[in-house]
């Protein structure tokens, strides 16, 4: 029953490809693109079977900056989403970022072939064909994913970089508390773990409340089926948690009651108190997109703020902006509505003077949870703000994001 | 009234199990034991899951120069690419997957030895996951635990022997965050405006 995948030199020949074509993209930046000959097939397809973007639209996904890409076993780990090009709150399937357990390396799993078991603690083990979860009640909610990975670091220039390991999609499948149920959730179970498909079997344990809360079996992804890179056919929506439990080419759920120890787990366990505390959920977080490092300001004038804002605890309630370095806030609007554990584009009108000064944002969730600074994230773990220049924070990053605008109009990472 | 509330929370305290029990949509079929057994590769603490087989660290020894060197070194040492050092190395113990960055070695690491047999066992070798017999796997568990310290070279780690390791860490762990719908961290920097 196991998936086939596509084999290495395949890959290989294909990540050469797509490094060629990034190559290229850089070095007609600026140019027009050529564009399509009107009756090509290429363009018949993309008119009537399956829609492409315009041709002047050219915002792509890039590796994470620092990882050798292909690695030497031709391997891409962490590509990032451009969120300096996003608009409103939905990330388009085809910019959405991409962690993996080993390396960009998908398995080819055909639907029909696919199942999901669920089994262990539980009075009737049950396995699912993907017709047959289909035919459950199903809903679609808005959660964003963000990989434990997604750090700001002095040395990143773009938000793509600071912060493109978080997208937002819309999912549909099937609660997972639906499908527990029907297998009947025996006494003294507290955790499951959550199993894939791909080469490694990438699994980890999530606590039962949190299965039985909002977790989502989801084979759709805004609007069609999940894409290969996300799952397809089948994933485990955990929302707000690490993206790392969001299981794609999800086959297996077994129903525990211990923290399993398995593949994933032991790099979640830490002496730390402080550090155990701040894993698995995210905090409160949000970035200004416009104006962000790498972009370039035409001159004084009236810009609109914008940015996204999320939490891993419940929706956005408040949104504030400082233009001043943190002397004082405003209140941002929100654009839309505010889901529970979504991406959420917040703006504000700015009339810039030309002046150098440093615009961010924090935060507040629905639960009262808001944004620390990195100094107070330092405070908290007992260390000092300059450790952190050259080191990772611990747990999940939502430290506040400064950008500077220099009075040239060009804009800076800040932290 | 109040006790009214609470009558129904204690009902399922006593008799059940605090989940709706009964299937609504009859769907799926029931796997056999057999199909269940051939997934059950998540290896707990216990144990339970672990297959019959058994090796020693010097058999290990053979099969990591054979399957694992090209990648972490013939003696797990390293080679200078970006698979993990597995043994210690000059003072500098390296072994990715700990949430902070360059951490200490697994197989001292985690808690328990079952994990380094459900690791080997699901993602390694590279490119040929799945392809160890459970003997090898065994065996490979023991060489990294002999050369980490923890078990003897003649020891034989199986089905039985594997769970009863003694880690050297395996306590003093902070505890994993509860989870509860609608409860804030621990570390929530409430602004004052």
């Amino acid at each position: 029953m196991d998936s086939k995948r596509r084999g290495r030199r395949g890959f290989l020949k294909g990540g050469a490809a797509v490094a060629g074509l990034a190559v290229g993209a850089i070095g007609t930046a600026g140019a027009r693109p050529a564009a399509p000959d009107a009756n090509s097939d290429q363009r018949l397809k993309d008119l009537i079977a399956y829609g492409e973007r315009s041709h002047y639209v050219t915002s792509i996904r890039k590796p994470m900056v620092g990882e050798p890409s292909p690695d030497q076993f031709g391997l891409t780990r962490h590509i990032l989403t451009p969120l300096q090009d996003s608009v409103g709150n939905i990330t388009p399937s085809s910019l959405f970022f991409i962690g993996d357990h080993r390396g960009v390396f998908f398995p080819d799993i055909d639907p029909k072939e696919h199942r999901l078991l669920i089994h262990g603690m539980v009075d009737r083990p049950l396995e699912f064909t993907m017709e047959e979860l289909r035919r459950f009640p199903s809903v679609s909610r808005v959660h964003f994913v963000e990989c434990l990975g997604n750090h700001s670091k002095p040395e990143y220039k773009t938000v793509q970089e600071t912060h493109g390991l978080t997208s937002c999609a819309e999912w549909t499948g099937v609660p997972l508390s639906l499908l527990l149920k029907e297998c009947g959730v025996q006494s003294g179970a507290s955790w499951v773990v959550a199993e894939g498909a791909e080469e490694v079997k990438g699994a980890g344990s999530i606590r039962l409340a949190k299965a039985m809360d909002d977790c989502l079996v989801a084979y759709g992804q805004n609007g069609e089926p999940l894409r290969p890179q996300q799952g397809f056919p089948l994933r485990l929506i955990v929302p707000g948690f690490e993206g790392i439990y969001n299981t794609k080419w999800l086959r297996r759920i077994k129903v525990v009651d211990r923290y399993y120890m398995t593949y994933n787990d032991y790099g979640h366990i830490t002496k730390e108190p402080k550090v155990a505390a701040l894993v698995f959920q995210w905090g409160p977080k949000s970035v200004i997109t416009f104006p962000s490092g790498g972009q370039q300001l035409a001159g004084p004038g009236f810009y609109q703020i914008s940015g996204l804002a999320w939490s891993g605890g419940g929706a956005v309630r408040k949104v504030e902006v400082s233009t001043d370095g943190g002397q004082t806030w405003k209140d941002a609007e929100i654009r839309g509505t505010a889901h529970p554990m979504a991406h959420i584009r917040f703006g504000m009108d700015w009339k810039w003077n030309g002046e150098e000064c440093v615009l961010q944002s924090r935060c507040t969730d629905e639960l009262g949870q808001g944004q620390p600074t990195r100094a107070e994230l330092a405070k908290f773990f007992n260390v000092s703000l300059e450790y952190y220049k050259t080191h990772r924070l611990p747990g999940t990053d939502n430290t506040i994001q400064p950008w500077k605008v220099a009075s040239d109009g060009s804009v800076h990472n800040a932290i | 009234m109040r006790y009214r509330l609470f009558l129904p929370v204690m009902i399922l305290g006593v008799f059940g199990t605090g989940w709706a029990q009964s299937p609504t949509y009859d769907l799926g079929k029931t796997p056999t034991a057999q199909e269940i057994h051939a997934w059950d590769i998540a290896i707990g603490p216990e144990g339970k899951e672990l297959p019959p087989g058994h090796g020693t660290a010097k058999e290990g020894a053979q099969i990591f120069a054979q399957k694992c060197g090209f990648c972490h070194g013939p003696t797990g040492a390293g080679n200078g690419g970006s698979a993990p050092t597995l043994i210690k190395n000059e003072g500098k113990p390296v072994m990715t997957g700990a949430s902070n960055g360059p951490g200490p070695l697994m197989a001292t690491y985690s808690p328990y030895a079952t994990t380094i047999w459900d690791y080997i066992n699901r993602g390694m070798p590279f490119g040929q996951e799945g392809s160890l017999k459970p003997d090898e796997v065994y065996a490979l568990t023991a060489f990294l635990l002999y050369k980490g310290g923890v078990i003897q070279e003649d020891d034989v780690m199986g089905q039985q022997s594997l769970p009863k390791v003694k880690m050297p860490n395996r306590d003093g762990w902070a505890h994993l965050p509860e989870y509860k719908h609608g409860a804030p961290r621990i570390f929530t920097n409430s602004p004052e405006h």
